[in-house]
């Protein structure tokens, strides 16, 4: 599709637990600058591909390139955005706290630092509830404070594992408008997700069954190539219902 | 710098969790207290005997604080003794005074001694070249006190509570999935363990200080040696407590099975680390004690309270605290591989 060089560039992986095989055989690049959608039901291997870019697990067989170097990679980690599935957040903290933390890690220092506080908890609406307890958010709330979070360090490849979940559609929408942003700022993003509408918003989808890759293109071709209505027959169809 | 970071989380963290707070820092003064009050309550009025003693005597004797009975021979008295409605008796053989005692509780031993030396005082120029002879019908002067064993407690209840709190808070982040976060930011594993020492440690100094000057102070723990030590032998058992207690988190999957290390691994500590005589341990299990940070800290505690020594006394067990702090952090830095391999 273009020239640069992948983002993503995942080969030959597979992963065991013990005698349970969780991936096959997965071979998958992401190209710069796109929204990637991973789709699956759940124990399908979502988390489990997301979780070796992220650097925390690594593959029994194959490997894992990001940015052209081989995961996982202590300085590659920098420029990594990573939600996870559950709002890793600290509740006795306040939103700011939470944030100020997770900054400090990344390095981030004084104004830059505030600065950039102020910028992720706009673009996930939630400045008025800056000084809050996290204790006292509700479960949208605290995804998004989570999504701020991975914000934090502008990453350049951004992974996010279920990051709309428990968010209402009007939030979700705005929501998914930040990620158009962040694309046209030449971010690359991989969301996992198991909702079907969610899915056409997607530039490509990788259709993940039984820990094996089943189908990769944009909506629009896997919608052709199976002749289906939408996204969900598509997805019964590669998978051989 | 990252590990200020996590620093200062953790301290954050810790102030805002009141209860938590107040657990590490008032439940083992409130235990000490409980057992200073068990153990070192009012002065105990001894019922005690005088055996046929001369008239002349008695009235010199200062017989204030303590029930008296007279009797005509021993032979009442001892019987009376043995059924435990005295403590002890008195009598004089040729002018020189003996005290026989039951024996059986080292607490009332210690108060009818206390009494006898003050009765006999108003004596001691008749005496002087007599020593009053003193005898136990059970039990012996060899016997344990409070402040004999009030280290070993302050040692035990500073461990078994930054042990609990910091093993508990290290599974949290575990459980929580914010471990998994801190792990996929560029921070090093050994700064999350340094961050998380440094953090509780920073903590532990206060707790130490404030419990030790409580039992030293107000409760009146036996203090013969110097109070910067006590507090250096303190912070560098928290410190294994701390280490220990988050190597353990990581075979734990929730608080529940965090406290079931409790009796596995805090208790059986107070066993062999000086409570109980360690001479009398049945030889099989004497090996233990050696094995456990509570055994170092509970004699270098002992050396500084009881016997009043300093540095050169008690270097060795702060050395051999620290090795376990430093064995448990590796081991720590280790089982973090767990989920990350770099």
């Amino acid at each position: 599709m273009n020239n640069e060089n992948p983002v993503v560039f995942i080969q030959n992986v597979s992963k065991s637990y013990g005698k349970q095989q969780v991936l096959k055989n997965v071979n998958l690049e992401i190209i710069p600058g796109e929204i990637f959608g991973l789709l699956g039901p759940s124990g399908a291997g979502k988390t489990t591909i997301v979780k070796q870019l992220a650097g925390l697990e690594t593959p029994t067989q194959g490997e894992n390139y990001i940015f052209s170097e081989k995961m996982p990679r202590l300085d590659l980690m920098n420029r990594i955005g990573y939600m996870a599935q559950s709002d890793a957040l600290y509740g006795e903290l306040t939103a700011k706290e939470n944030l100020d933390f997770f900054a400090s890690l990344y390095g981030l220092k004084g104004k830059e630092k505030q600065q950039r506080m102020k910028d992720v908890m706009e673009i996930v609406s939630l400045t008025e509830h800056f000084d809050k307890l996290v204790f006292n958010y509700s479960g949208g709330m605290k995804r998004r404070l989570s999504l701020a979070i991975s914000l934090l360090h502008k990453p350049g490849l951004l992974i996010l594992d279920e990051p709309t979940v428990g968010i209402d559609p009007v939030l979700r929408k705005g929501i998914w408008a930040a990620f158009k942003d962040l694309k046209d700022n030449g971010t690359t993003i991989i969301v996992t997700t198991h909702v079907m509408d969610e899915a056409e918003k997607c530039d490509r989808l990788g259709m993940i069954r039984d820990g094996q890759l089943i189908a990769v293109g944009s909506p629009e071709e896997l919608k052709q190539q199976t002749s289906a209505a939408n996204i969900e027959d598509a997805f019964l169809a590669y998978g051989g219902a | 710098m990252r590990i200020t970071a996590l620093v200062i989380r953790i301290l954050r963290q810790i102030v805002r969790d009141k209860r938590t707070m107040a657990l590490l820092i008032f439940a083992p003064m409130l235990v000490l207290t409980m057992l200073h009050l068990v153990f070192n309550g009012d002065e105990y009025r001894p019922n005690i005997g005088l055996v046929d003693i001369p008239e002349a005597i008695e009235t010199q004797l200062n017989l204030e604080d303590a029930i008296i009975k007279h009797y005509e021979s021993a032979n009442l008295a001892e019987s009376d003794l043995t059924s435990r409605e005295l403590d002890g008796y008195l009598l004089f053989e040729n002018m020189a005074p003996s005290i026989v005692l039951e024996g059986s509780d080292p607490s009332v031993n210690g108060s009818v001694l206390r009494w006898v030396q003050n009765a006999l005082k108003p004596l001691q120029q008749n005496l002087t070249n007599k020593e009053m002879e003193i005898n136990y019908l059970f039990g012996s002067s060899d016997m344990g006190q409070f402040d004999y064993f009030g280290p070993v407690l302050l040692g035990f209840f500073v461990f078994f509570f930054v042990f609990l709190i910091a093993g508990v808070s290290f599974l949290r982040e575990r459980t929580t999935g914010t471990l998994e976060r801190l792990l996929t930011s560029p921070l090093r594993k050994w700064e999350i363990v340094a961050g998380y020492t440094i953090g509780f440690g920073v903590f532990t100094m206060i707790q130490a200080t404030i419990i030790a000057w409580y039992a030293i102070y107000v409760l009146g723990m036996l203090m013969e040696g110097a109070f910067g030590y006590v507090l250096l032998i303190t912070l560098l058992l928290s410190l294994s407590a701390l280490t220990l207690g988050i190597l353990l988190s990581s075979f734990a999957n929730n608080e529940l099975q965090m406290i079931q290390f409790i009796p596995l691994v805090v208790v059986p500590q107070i066993f062999f680390s000086g409570l109980f005589n360690l001479k009398t341990i049945s030889e099989w299990l004497s090996w233990v004690g050696p094995l456990t940070p509570l055994y170092y800290a509970a004699e270098a505690l002992r050396n500084v309270m009881v016997r009043g020594f300093g540095w050169d006394m008690i270097y060795k067990d702060l050395l051999v605290l620290l090795g376990f702090s430093l064995l448990f952090m590796i081991l720590n830095i280790a089982a973090l591989r767990r989920y990350r391999k770099i």
